[in-house]
């Protein structure tokens, strides 16, 4: 494939020769190679089965003028934070970080002026190991260009959540990195809301040691955004992964999740609400390789869509041989609203080892008439029904999350959605 | 193992002896019949087109028709997304048309087809030489008979029981015949299910087809009986292109099976169909294969490469088409017979048992396209590996946005026998209305333990046990299959997994 001008995301040239002088001796090795990776690659385009059902050019064009307009400041997870770090138009808002127990945190711009840092060992690494079989070009852009983002040591039990917010104003095209290490017997919760930029590209890689813990839950919102993010994790033996993400009315997202489970007797889960209206395109991506014992995968996805919204699901289970007693869910779900909306789906598997039990499921269709029949007759007006009926259809994906408190925050967040709309 | 050598012992009834040596030997249609061939030149192009053309008296607009698919197929690119691997295939090192010299005069009668060739059909175990084709004399009360069309290598040798179906209306011959006889039906529906330009192999097989079945049933018809055909690849390094149309008038039946077998050979063999099926309103097809191709032996080596094109549209309202196949042959398997569900109220069904064993790799499913309201399609695919082969199931579902109210339910099961193969799941859903509901559902697992100690305590061998559970896995399709089918389904299931455990 001819690799297309290197000049996307941001105006900021790809070989920007500040860039790379001003980097540390590991980070300017990472971004050359990535760069390396992303020219001979070249650009997705529409007609790559990979980006079957969205529209890949929307991530990359130019001179996309995007207004995101604030939403109200939501006090979502107001109790339980303690740890905030704030993002203000694509760069960190301030420069000195809160210190926590257990736990470190750096960003990612100071780690780069140095010439050896810890996050040398996966900045890059994860996604590169990410890259195939499917080339994702996007991401080695953002490993190649990025200069904002946070780099968050766990050593052992982070008592409280660590919650990224972010801010932005006018078309703010951001390329965000993070880097989550988490030790041996550590665990840590990263929370993700607002919104980065305008148009966000952002990649987080995790590296979970044997023991470790990581939970990821991430709220999209911003009305008027564009966002590609990727996650790519590697989780060692007895680990936990868990990431849930709740999409509301951003106008185009796309949410790729690149696992590989290196250790025996872990468990991931990946799961996903959204709430789509009108003009909104919401694209799960999920690719979980099993590459070991007795390990358990699950993949939940609900989506509610409504006015035209269109929902993507592309989920796959890997199972390398010898993974056996590999235990691999996924289920991805559909409520359709009306006759305007659209679910596109792909769930997928593929086996080389006998000693598994691996399942899909996936459905769609319309509210179920005899509930919305039942609930009116017992007085609910029909919109606070149907309103119901959404948010017990989203509930299983919001049962993905462990804590129970984080849970009901999302869910009465939800119902505050619900209620405004 | 040899059956003869063994032992019968008393109480054993004849049949069950016979049941068991059938079942012996591996691939029990590897034989090769020695007959004398006639073979167009090797290679692909325009004159070669002409040439299959003329030898099948064809019409003008027929040649004009294949050349321009020709000229098509040169600018198509060969697909690469299927989960298969296999050496590139040079088109030009390939025998495009043979057939047995015997039918240089096309044989008025059976009676004139070269008596080895009847031998052969007669060891596959195809009555072509029905007694009921001697005219006036009527098969016994009762007796289920079916119609078959014969196709070898590159032609059609014979067709059963025309006279009889004739008399009900129903048109059943080889295509070639069916250019030449009923021009106006070919030329209405030729190519408007698999339209020239639908995909590599089927342009190939637009360009250079040489024989397949017609099928017409008229409004109003039962077709009074089964009909079939036989396909079987004979000569070497010869490519099989046959081209299946079958038309189903308004409120007619029809019920259709389709067997082949190929003799074993080390060199990989191609085999490029199209089936096109046409149902009008209140129409109804059923359309059921059992595909034994040669696999290859156990390290892969020869086998036919079945690339077939197989598509049923559903024109009419309220007409329903049921796609039933039981795929064990072929070294790469790459079908996907599919409905598109054009009139109101019609219906699609797809029933698959895959079985791959030893180096063999199938990638098949099926597509259900619904484009008409209240429109219902039910998918049901068993897939079962073994050995070290690669078995994928890819299919779509797609509910088109004037597809009001119309339902779908999908279920593929995938069994895996042995650490050493694979089992795939491809679907894809694509659901552009509310009104419609759409379910998937795919499982993959081993034999289950419980059932084989249960009946291996039960006395029963190894191979055995495996061979009923997973009959018992298949049971849905089979059940699909008409009986005859059915029997023999079973039968291939057992044959197919033989070597697999241990």
């Amino acid at each position: 494939m001819v690799a297309s001008s290197p000049k996307l995301i941001s105006d900021r040239a790809l070989h920007d020769a500040e860039l790379i002088s001003n980097s540390g001796a590991w980070a300017k090795n990472a971004r050359q190679s990535a760069s390396a990776r992303a020219q001979e690659q070249g650009l997705p385009q529409r007609r790559d089965e990979y980006w079957k059902y969205t529209r890949p050019d929307l991530f990359v064009q130019k001179n996309v003028a995007l207004i995101p307009q604030a939403r109200p400041e939501i006090s979502i997870f107001a109790d339980q934070m303690k740890t905030e770090i704030e993002f203000k138009n694509a760069k960190l808002a301030a420069d000195d970080l809160p210190e926590i127990d257990n736990c470190k945190i750096e960003s990612l711009s100071n780690a780069c002026a140095l010439d050896l840092h810890w996050v040398q060992d996966i900045y890059g690494k994860l996604e590169l190991a990410g890259q195939n079989p499917v080339k994702r070009s996007l991401a080695a852009l953002n490993t190649a260009m990025a200069t904002e983002g946070l780099l968050v040591h766990a050593k052992g039990q982070v008592s409280s959540p660590i919650r990224i917010h972010s801010v932005s104003i006018g078309s703010i095209d951001a390329v965000i990195h993070h880097v989550v290490k988490v030790e041996a017997g550590a665990s840590v919760t990263l929370i993700e809301t607002g919104q980065y930029g305008a148009r966000s590209n952002v990649v987080i890689e995790v590296e979970v040691a044997d023991t470790g813990s990581f939970h990821h839950i991430r709220i999209q919102d911003g009305q008027e955004s564009h966002m590609l993010t990727h996650i790519f994790a590697s989780i060692g033996a007895d680990a936990k992964f868990k990431s849930f993400t709740l999409t509301a009315d951003c106008k185009m997202t796309r949410n790729e999740c690149i696992l590989e489970l290196v250790g025996d007797n872990s468990s991931v889960t990946v799961a996903g609400a959204c709430l789509g209206d009108s003009n909104f395109h919401h694209d799960d991506t999920v690719f979980i390789t099993h590459d070991a014992v007795n390990c358990e995968s699950r993949q939940v996805f609900k989506k509610v869509l409504r006015n035209g919204a269109v929902g993507v699901f592309q989920g796959k289970i890997l199972v390398k041989a010898g993974a056996q007693k590999t235990d691999g869910y996924q289920i991805s779900q559909s409520l359709l609203l009306d006759e305007d909306s659209q679910f596109l789906a792909k769930p997928e598997l593929e086996i080389y080892a006998d000693d598994v039990a691996c399942s899909h499921g996936s459905t769609s269709g319309a509210i179920d008439e005899e509930a919305l029949f039942y609930l009116r007759s017992r007085g609910v007006p029909e919109p606070k029904a149907v309103d119901l009926l959404t948010l017990s259809f989203i509930a299983q994906a919001i049962g993905e999350i462990e804590d129970p408190d984080l849970a009901q925050a999302i869910l009465s967040y939800l119902t505050d959605i619900l209620e405004a709309r | 193992m040899a059956m003869d050598d063994v032992q019968v012992k008393d109480g054993v009834d004849a049949e069950t002896v016979e049941a068991v040596k059938a079942l012996s030997g591996a691939y029990k249609y590897g034989w090769n019949t020695e007959i004398e061939m006639e073979y167009a030149p090797k290679g692909l192009s325009e004159d070669i087109v002409r040439l299959i053309s003329s030898k099948n008296d064809e019409p003008e607009w027929m040649l004009d028709w294949r050349l321009a698919a020709y000229r098509r197929w040169l600018e198509l690119i060969e697909p690469d997304w299927a989960m298969v691997d296999y050496p590139k295939i040079d088109f030009q090192d390939q025998y495009y048309y043979a057939r047995p010299k015997s039918m240089e005069e096309k044989p008025k009668s059976l009676d004139d087809v070269d008596p080895k060739l009847l031998e052969t059909y007669k060891k596959l175990g195809i009555p072509l030489k029905e007694q009921a084709l001697l005219a006036g004399v009527e098969a016994p009360e009762g007796e289920r008979r079916v119609a078959v069309d014969a196709v070898f290598d590159s032609v059609s040798v014979g067709t059963t029981f025309q006279a009889e179906l004739m008399k009900a209306g129903v048109i059943f011959c080889s295509i070639s015949e069916a250019i030449r006889e009923h021009p106006e039906l070919v030329r209405k529906y030729l190519g408007t299910v698999v339209p020239v330009s639908d995909n590599y192999y089927a342009t190939l097989n637009c360009a250079v087809f040489s024989d397949g079945s017609f099928v017409y049933i008229p409004p109003g018809v039962r077709c009074p009986m089964e009909l079939s055909t036989y396909f079987r690849i004979n000569a070497e390094n010869t490519g099989q292109f046959e081209r299946t149309l079958i038309i189903a008038d308004k409120e007619s039946y029809v019920s259709y099976l389709e067997g082949c077998t190929a003799p074993q050979r080390d060199i990989a063999q191609l085999h490029a169909a199209v089936v096109e099926l046409i149902a009008l309103d209140d129409a109804e097809i059923k359309y059921s294969t059992v595909q034994n191709w040669y696999p290859g032996d156990e390290n892969g080596k020869g086998g036919i490469y079945n690339f077939v094109t197989k598509r049923a549209d559903c024109r009419g309202d309220r007409s329903k088409v049921m796609w039933t196949q039981v795929e064990t042959g072929s070294a790469v398997t790459w079908k996907y017979p599919s409905c598109v569900l054009r009139g109101n109220d019609s219906q699609g069904e797809f029933y698959s048992i895959a079985i791959a064993n030893n180096m063999q790799q199938a990638d098949t499913g099926t597509k259900m396209v619904h484009l008409g309201k209240n429109t219902k399609s039910r998918i049901v695919s068993k897939g079962i590996s073994a050995g070290k082969a690669q078995n994928t199931y890819r299919g779509l579902v797609s509910m088109h946005p004037k597809a009001k109210n119309s339902r779908n339910f999908t279920q593929c099961d995938s069994l895996l026998i042995g650490d050493k193969c694979g089992a795939h799941t491809v679907p894809y859903i694509e659901v552009k209305n509310n009104s419609s509901r759409v379910e998937h559902e795919a499982t993959t697992s081993k034999v289950d333990d419980d059932q084989l100690f249960y009946c291996r305590s039960r006395g029963m061998g190894e191979e055995d046990a495996v061979a009923l559970v997973v009959n018992g896995f298949c049971k849905e399709v089979l059940q699909a299959l008409p009986m005859e089918f059915a029997m023999e389904a079973q039968a291939l299931v057992a044959i197919s997994l033989e070597g697999s455990v241990g």
